[in-house]
């Protein structure tokens, strides 16, 4: 925790284009990830999504969002104010407060952590507390019924999320990303992890709340889950989060298994972006070819299948460090 | 245990079977028309509002304003007047179909003696008003001829547009 303690390589312009950087980030991110799922969804079953504000329906998503803006903010008349009205906000802070670790290229940090993933993954854990304050102070039972599946699935999926990131942390032997992506120099650790790559994958579409594991939001059952009673920019600010969620878990696997900034011919950020991008597309891809699962199926996957794994693998895993 | 493996090996290749299939429609082109900024090729037995056959010999219409299809509709849609160039000869000079009352049966095609009138292909038919539905085919027929590039037929010099003129001549 020496950083922390001693900001030596901390300056106020620094800070302040940080901070401009990564809102900007966002809500560019989050503008696009909405058009590319839409355009996703659409290929997908043939359909060409959005054709029609701008090019190839490039900025629908900016039409929507401004109409977002001019909705009314409703608040129902029994819902727990104070609660209720904190937990938008306290949904995208922590996932502003992760892209303080992520290595964009070599040079491209705002700050690096000798405690770095485990500084992620305690924000990330903060998302579930958010969703239970807004499903338990909406008032309204599809509101809780989501929040609490949230919350039973978030907590069943960090742990072999945890246990796969910890063998890739034993073979490195640092919590910080920049030596994670550094040790990537030669080869990307997918080749050498699959099983952790995919067990990550399948724990990082359900910690991200997406199908098949979008049991808390699932809209045939539940209206909207969580956030049935948000509107407006509230709404959006839920959405905003989702999206940006999305970009972590994907930027996390870029760093763990793709190898971050290292690439041929192009500049290091370029080659993030494009893994982050490519591990969002393999989310949508799940999204948009199976169907929901059941919610025992959900717990019982967890718990039998996605930790025993992990375990093994972290165990095998810790047997060829200790041999080598 | 060997089940318990051979379990989530089963269920995983069905998974990437399951996403195989999906990226191959990703890549598939898109069956989509952007229907106001696109037209597509109809059938040929596709049934639109009816309109004059092109005769390829004459370049004209062959319609001799018989009456045929006016007094066969169940629909009474058919507004035809028709004109004597000379003694023999009878031409329209006009012929509009109010389409909105239209049931598509096709007893004007059916009983027309000179097979004068077709289905056509035309599907992009919504409008604002119910004026938008009534058609004048034998300015659509004029239409096709500068379209095919052949020399159009003028409306003929017909009687100033009175009530009980034209009927009266019909009826005499």
């Amino acid at each position: 925790m020496e950083c922390l303690t001693h900001p030596a390589g901390v300056s106020v312009l620094g800070m302040l284009a940080g901070i401009i950087g990564v809102i900007a980030l966002v809500a560019v991110n989050a503008l696009f990830l909405i058009w590319m799922e839409r355009k996703v969804s659409a290929h997908m079953q043939l359909r060409p999504g959005p054709m029609e504000v701008g090019w190839h329906g490039a900025i629908q998503t900016v039409a929507d969002a401004l109409k977002l803006m001019g909705k009314e903010l409703i608040t129902p008349r029994d819902v727990d104010r104070p609660v209720y009205l904190a937990a938008p906000i306290v949904v995208f802070l922590p996932v502003l407060l992760t892209f303080l670790v992520i290595p964009f290229s070599q040079t491209l940090i705002i700050r690096d952590m000798n405690v770095g993933i485990l500084l992620i993954l305690a924000f990330a854990a903060l998302t579930v507390l958010a969703i239970l304050m807004a499903g338990w102070a909406s008032n309204n039972k599809y509101s809780v019924l989501g929040a609490i599946r949230s919350v039973a699935q978030n907590i069943a999926y960090e742990i072999p999320l945890l246990i796969t990131l910890m063998s890739i942390i034993l073979m490195v032997g640092s919590f910080s990303l920049v030596d994670i992506v550094a040790a990537q120099k030669t080869y990307w650790f997918v080749l050498v992890q699959p099983l952790a790559f995919i067990l990550y994958l399948t724990c990082a579409t359900a910690e991200t709340n997406r199908a098949p594991f979008d049991l808390p939001e699932a809209e045939s059952e539940l209206v909207a889950g969580f956030h049935t009673e948000y509107s407006g920019m509230r709404f959006a600010l839920f959405f905003l989060a989702e999206y940006t969620n999305m970009f972590i878990v994907a930027a996390i696997a870029t760093v763990f298994f793709l190898g971050g900034w290292h690439g041929p011919f192009l500049p290091g950020i370029a080659w993030f972006f494009i893994k982050v991008y490519f591990v969002i597309f393999m989310i949508m891809w799940f999204r948009w070819t199976f169907p929901r699962v059941r919610f025992d199926q959900l717990i019982t996957f967890a718990w039998k299948i996605l930790i025993p794994l992990a375990f093994a693998n972290l165990i095998i895993t810790a047997f060829i460090m200790k041999l080598r | 245990m060997v089940s318990y493996f051979k379990e989530i090996l089963t269920g995983f290749a069905s998974l990437l079977g399951g996403m195989a299939v999906t990226i191959r429609y990703f890549f598939k082109p898109i069956v989509t028309v952007q229907y106001p900024r696109e037209k597509i090729i109809m059938t040929p037995r596709f049934r639109g509002h009816t309109q004059f056959i092109l005769d390829p010999e004459t370049g004209t219409h062959r319609c001799i304003a018989c009456e045929l299809c006016v007094r066969t509709c169940p629909s009474q849609l058919i507004t035809m007047k028709g004109v004597k160039l000379d003694t023999k000869k009878k031409v329209p000079w006009m012929y509009v179909i109010e389409y909105q009352y239209c049931s598509l049966c096709g007893l004007c095609i059916e009983v027309c003696p000179t097979t004068s009138l077709e289905w056509s292909d035309e599907y992009r038919l919504a409008g604002f008003t119910r004026e938008d539905s009534v058609f004048d085919i034998f300015a659509r027929l004029q239409n096709q001829q500068r379209l095919a590039g052949l020399p159009v037929t003028p409306v003929p010099e017909h009687p100033a547009e009175g009530e009980a003129e034209p009927e009266g001549e019909v009826q005499a």
